[in-house]
């Protein structure tokens, strides 16, 4: 029977533009082009990787956000992805973390999977709590933090390295799997994947496909409030100096007058 | 007064500084109350009672190394059903992170991670947050169920605060999900000798300007004379030259040093991430231009491999 393989991927602004927060406190979307997590290339490129593995399986590729997010989702597709789902509703804007697992999990249950894969951590929010959360509502093994994985025989088995040890880790499917970027380099889109992207079916789901109060999500729904944003005020200029074979000396006497030595 | 559960960081009963930090922010908001979990409490007992515990819970189990997260998270809820909290405070590390998501969800209750700092106001904690790789700082409360805040390292003070500490026994039942992932093998990783990169004062890193693994020693001979941990950059860890545990960075570790020195990093916004609320900053770089001079208290434009191994021996000489 076919491999069902369900990766959970976001559509964050690009880290090297001017991020910032929108008026209600809520990222600012518009100030910055958006893109697939860079994270989320790994459990993209790890999910393709299990399926070659596994011969007769299906990715399918899910996320949640206004229109654009849409992106995210093409670029999986164009990474060889099969299928795309979008959650998209106007009450999802300002949605938290607790919000945004429960639209995922009851995304994926609408999908249908053995198998989810999901990036370590967004590189916006970069709280690294979502496949946790994902795996309590779905009521699955987490197999979490992978720098190695694989699937075999109904079980997942991977690696994960802690602060402390590196881990051999073992469940039975279905499962919840998260990858690091430790886990291998994501393939770039090939022009036959651009174009056969562009053909592979791209699903819209809002709130009510899914059976979602909107009261649930959203802004109002969070079960945290962001109170303030203040910008970090700019450092003051520091003091740079030109090495003229004394650089090190003086670097040493900055550190004594600032007590570190 | 109220208690506020605090989640034990430990190997083998060996208190980590973060959980001793998580304490002295754990008295701003009420008493706390320390959830040790696996072997070594007699040993953590007194020094969780030392820095504020008014009890200590605990429960050993061979569930906890054996399976992955969940078994600690049932622990948790059983002490948070037992303890009714004013919050719930957990490290910032990624095991705690996962068990703290989890928690908050059988809890009702709403999450945040990586606090700076905790304040208490009549309506509970308040938790400062840098975002945006540290370009603005937020403040944020949870306004549903019993707060579940995770700390990142270096964000308070150790202080000693001697309390009962009085030890009891949590009854802890495991639910079905507890053992869903196996642990089959764990291989623990062998101590440096230096301090753990997230909780050091003084983390001094090197990147693509050291150009080799073997140049690596010029690093570490500076971290060694400051008592420094290593960090290494992206590039010098992709590059093979340093392990990945090292990374300093938005996909690896976010430290918050009272000294930060950058050897050989251009400062790409991936670096920054991880570094940029370091109190001191200094860098030493060839390239005038790179942005990591932004950032500095102090840089030198030079050479590495002649400016590194200068402020080392003078901080040896000043030393001996």
């Amino acid at each position: 029977m076919s491999l069902r393989i369900v990766v959970a991927v976001k559509y964050v602004p690009d880290a090297t533009g001017d991020r910032h927060f929108a008026e209600d406190l809520t990222t600012d979307r518009d100030a910055v082009d958006g893109l697939l997590s860079e994270l989320d290339e790994y459990a993209v490129e790890q999910a393709l990787q299990i399926a070659e593995a596994a011969g007769d399986a299906e990715i399918t590729v899910v996320t949640v956000g206004p229109e654009d997010a849409r992106g995210a989702v093409l670029k999986a597709l164009q990474m060889g992805a099969a299928k795309g789902v979008h959650v998209e509703d106007d009450a999802l804007h300002g949605t938290d973390v607790i919000g945004t697992s429960l639209v995922l999990a009851k995304a994926i249950e609408h999908i249908g999977y053995d198998l989810v894969v999901t990036g370590m951590a967004s590189t916006d929010g970069t709280m690294g709590v979502l496949p946790a959360l994902l795996a309590e509502r779905l009521g699955v093994p987490q197999v979490t933090l992978l720098s190695e994985v694989a699937v075999a025989d109904g079980k997942v088995t991977g690696r994960r390295d802690g602060d402390a040890a590196s881990e051999r880790l073992e469940a039975s499917l279905p499962a919840l799997v998260s990858v690091t970027d430790q886990s291998g380099e994501a393939r770039y889109p090939s022009f036959k994947g651009i174009m056969a992207a562009k053909k592979k079916p791209l699903e819209s789901l809002d709130l009510s496909d899914l059976d979602i109060d909107p009261a649930e999500v959203g802004l109002a729904g969070s079960w945290t409030a962001v109170e303030d944003a203040t910008a970090r005020p700019a450092r003051t200029a520091g003091t740079i100096v030109k090495d003229d074979g004394e650089g090190g000396k003086q670097l040493a006497a900055f550190l004594v007058e600032q007590k570190f030595i | 007064m109220a208690e506020v559960l605090v989640y034990v960081d430990h190997v083998d009963g060996a208190v980590r500084k973060p959980t001793l930090e998580l304490l002295t922010l754990a008295r701003r908001l009420g008493e706390p109350v320390a959830v040790h979990l696996g072997p070594g409490a007699d040993t953590a007992a007194p020094v969780l009672a030392g820095h504020g515990a008014v009890r200590v819970l605990t429960a050993d189990a061979p569930e906890f190394a054996d399976y992955l997260v969940v078994p600690k998270v049932d622990a948790l809820q059983a002490a948070a059903e037992a303890v009714s909290p004013a919050a719930v405070l957990l490290p910032s590390s990624a095991e705690s992170k996962e068990i703290a998501a989890r928690l908050a969800l059988r809890l009702g209750s709403g999450i945040i991670t990586d606090a700076v700092d905790l304040t208490a106001d009549e309506q509970g904690p308040v938790a400062t947050q840098s975002a945006f790789a540290a370009a603005f700082t937020t403040r944020s409360r949870v306004t549903r169920g019993i707060p579940v805040i995770t700390v990142k390292p270096n964000s308070a003070p150790v202080e000693s605060s001697p309390a009962a500490g009085t030890v009891e026994q949590l009854a802890v039942v495991f639910g079905g999900l507890a053992t869903g992932t196996k642990v089959v093998q764990r291989a623990e990783r062998t101590s440096s000798g230096r301090p753990e990169l997230t909780e050091a004062a003084i983390v001094v890193s090197g990147g693509r300007g050291v150009n080799g693994a073997e140049n690596f020693t010029v690093i570490e001979q500076l971290a060694d004379s400051l008592g420094a941990a290593v960090g290494a950059s992206r590039a010098a860890v992709d590059a093979g030259w340093y392990p990945h545990s090292n990374q300093v960075g938005q996909t690896g570790k976010s430290v918050s040093p009272q000294l930060y020195i950058a050897n050989g990093i251009s400062g790409a916004i991936q670096h920054r991430a991880g570094m940029q609320t370091s109190k001191t900053i200094v860098a030493v770089n060839k390239d005038a231009e790179a942005p990591i001079f932004d950032l500095v208290d102090y840089g030198v434009v030079g050479d590495l491999f002649q400016v590194v191994p200068q402020l080392t021996e003078e901080i040896n000489a000043r030393k001996g």
